[in-house]
């Protein structure tokens, strides 16, 4: 069964870390993404530019309108996602808690249908 | 209702839970599983009166329930292939030997561990266990959380759809999962047993049956698993529980050092404590130091140095200010009212809004003959309190304190 692993986390936090930290989450974070290729369990994975680069569009009675940013003001913002295969949600919760940015973030763990 | 029936009806109340359990395993749902059991309750509605109670009632309705499941997925499958192939990998899944208790322990392991699942709501998961594991119907839960039935319903269906759709395995989790794992579990479990415990509307059967069914599902996991927390909270439950009679009197609650103790059972406080002596051999933690305080009143008295002890350890492993609350309350008796009274104004800000604090506070006001303070700490925490056992104490209180 796939599971989308959503990877959020505050950027304001990324200030706050002891040195080199935030280069050894970038660094875990690709090692990651390989060892989840080697045990079968990785689909697809991409990191997204900042939220300030999002904009949010929506279309009613066909026309179309669109806002700045994300479509919710959240301090924790998606920063990116894994898609994986695994056996149950046992074994989607333990591979999206592995990943590195869970440390100083969050990641929702969403059944695929 | 005739003997016969009773009868019937006593033995289904006991296995129904166990039966499910087993269903739902061999059936891979909680729906399935479900009508599987009422169709086997059904059958044994139509066999047991003429042929009488089968020697191993658990193993017929599993039994039952299983060629009823497959009856049902083959009717299905007359306008779907994947239901024959169900169909046919149920026939073939090898069917529990009468004799194999080990297997219908692990079945229920696995429904507990499955009911408190980290990714289900703390709420759905207590209801959860209380309609599966423990075979209460929803009517029964409303009435013991103060809910509507169609809102413990809902609960029920939402947590069961999330087990189904996002899913949740039906497994005991693995050792390196399991010490997190148990400790949702335990917090369950003391949920149902507090709910039976301390609440005081409602039906009092009912609420004897909470404590009951918590005490057997920690003993169950003791069975299983080798972890002092599971033994150290059987053993705080057991001497809580061991105190029921006493607890109450005249439908007001009795404070533990006003209570007989002669109406304490014995014998659950002599099991308890011999578990808490084994625990307390291991590593100190949560549950294990509240069932040794528990352990340290016994029926002669209360060994309070050993409980202020024992509160200082508690205070290391969770400092906060109920626990500091509780552990003033223990100092006051080992050293008197008014050392007690100064460690309780230190939680003022704290606890100004919880109705023990305000309890504690105005009984060893009352103790050192402060009687207008007492007076003024027994009605805030009175305005605090929506426990009617508590409510009469507290006014009694207030009562013997009028000039």
């Amino acid at each position: 069964m796939r599971y989308l692993c959503l990877v959020c986390f505050d950027a304001a936090v990324i200030d706050t870390l002891p040195p080199g930290e935030w280069d050894r989450i970038v660094r875990d974070s690709a090692e990651y993404d390989r060892e989840l290729q080697r045990r079968g369990h990785f689909v697809a994975a991409e990191a997204l530019m900042s939220p300030d680069t999002a904009t949010t569009v929506r279309m009613r009675q066909g026309k179309m309108s669109a806002t700045d940013g994300p479509f919710a003001e959240l301090k924790e913002q998606v920063a990116g996602f894994i898609l994986i295969e695994a056996a149950d949600l046992n074994e989607a919760m333990r591979i999206g808690a592995n990943i590195p940015l869970a440390r100083i973030g969050c990641v929702e763990v969403r059944p695929v249908m | 209702m005739s003997d016969a029936a009773a009868a019937i009806e006593a033995v289904y109340r006991v296995e129904a839970p166990r039966v499910l359990a087993t269903l739902i395993r061999l059936l891979g749902g909680f729906d399935r599983a479900e009508e599987a059991l009422h169709d086997a309750w059904l059958a044994a509605l139509d066999s047991w009166p003429h042929k009488g109670i089968p020697a191993n009632p658990r193993a017929w309705l599993v039994s039952a329930g299983r060629f009823k499941a497959i009856d049902r997925i083959r009717r299905e499958a007359r306008f779907n292939a994947a239901s024959e192939q169900l169909a046919q990998a149920i026939e073939l899944a090898a069917e529990p030997d009468e004799d194999d208790a080990p297997a219908i322990v692990d079945d229920q392991l696995r429904l507990i561990f499955t009911c408190c699942h980290p990714a289900l709501a703390p709420d759905a998961q207590v209801a959860l266990t209380l309609r599966e594991v423990c075979g209460l119907t929803t009517e029964a839960i409303a009435a013991a959380y103060l809910a509507k039935p169609v809102t413990i319903a809902q609960r029920i269906v939402r947590a069961k759809g999330k087990i189904r759709d996002a899913r949740i395995p039906y497994v005991v989790p693995g050792p390196e999962e399991l010490p997190e794992r148990i400790e949702t579990v335990l917090q369950v479990i003391y949920l149902v047993f507090n709910e039976g415990y301390l609440a005081s509307s409602g039906d009092s059967a009912l609420r004897t049956d909470l404590c009951a069914e918590a005490i057997r599902l920690a003993r169950l996991l003791a069975t299983l698993i080798e972890e002092p927390e599971v033994r150290g909270l059987l053993a705080l439950m057991l001497l809580q529980d061991a105190r029921r009679a006493a607890r109450v009197r005249d439908g007001e609650i009795v404070p533990l050092e006003e209570q007989e103790r002669g109406l304490w059972n014995a014998a659950q406080i002599a099991e308890g404590q011999a578990l808490v002596r084994r625990v307390l051999a291991g590593r100190f933690s949560l549950y294990s130091v509240q069932a040794a305080i528990a352990a340290s009143h016994g029926p002669a008295g209360s060994d309070w140095p050993r409980i202020v002890g024992f509160y200082d350890m508690l205070l290391r492993l969770d400092p906060s200010p109920i626990v500091a609350l509780n552990r003033a309350v223990a100092v006051a008796m080992r050293d008197g009212p008014a050392a007690g009274l100064a460690l309780v104004e230190q939680l003022a800000e704290d606890l100004a809004d919880y109705r023990l604090w305000h309890a504690a506070r105005a009984d060893l006001l009352r103790r050192l003959g402060r009687l207008d303070e007492a007076k003024h700490a027994y009605a805030a925490a009175l305005d605090l309190t929506v426990q009617e056992a508590e409510r009469r104490f507290i006014e009694r209180r207030l009562r013997e304190l009028q000039p």
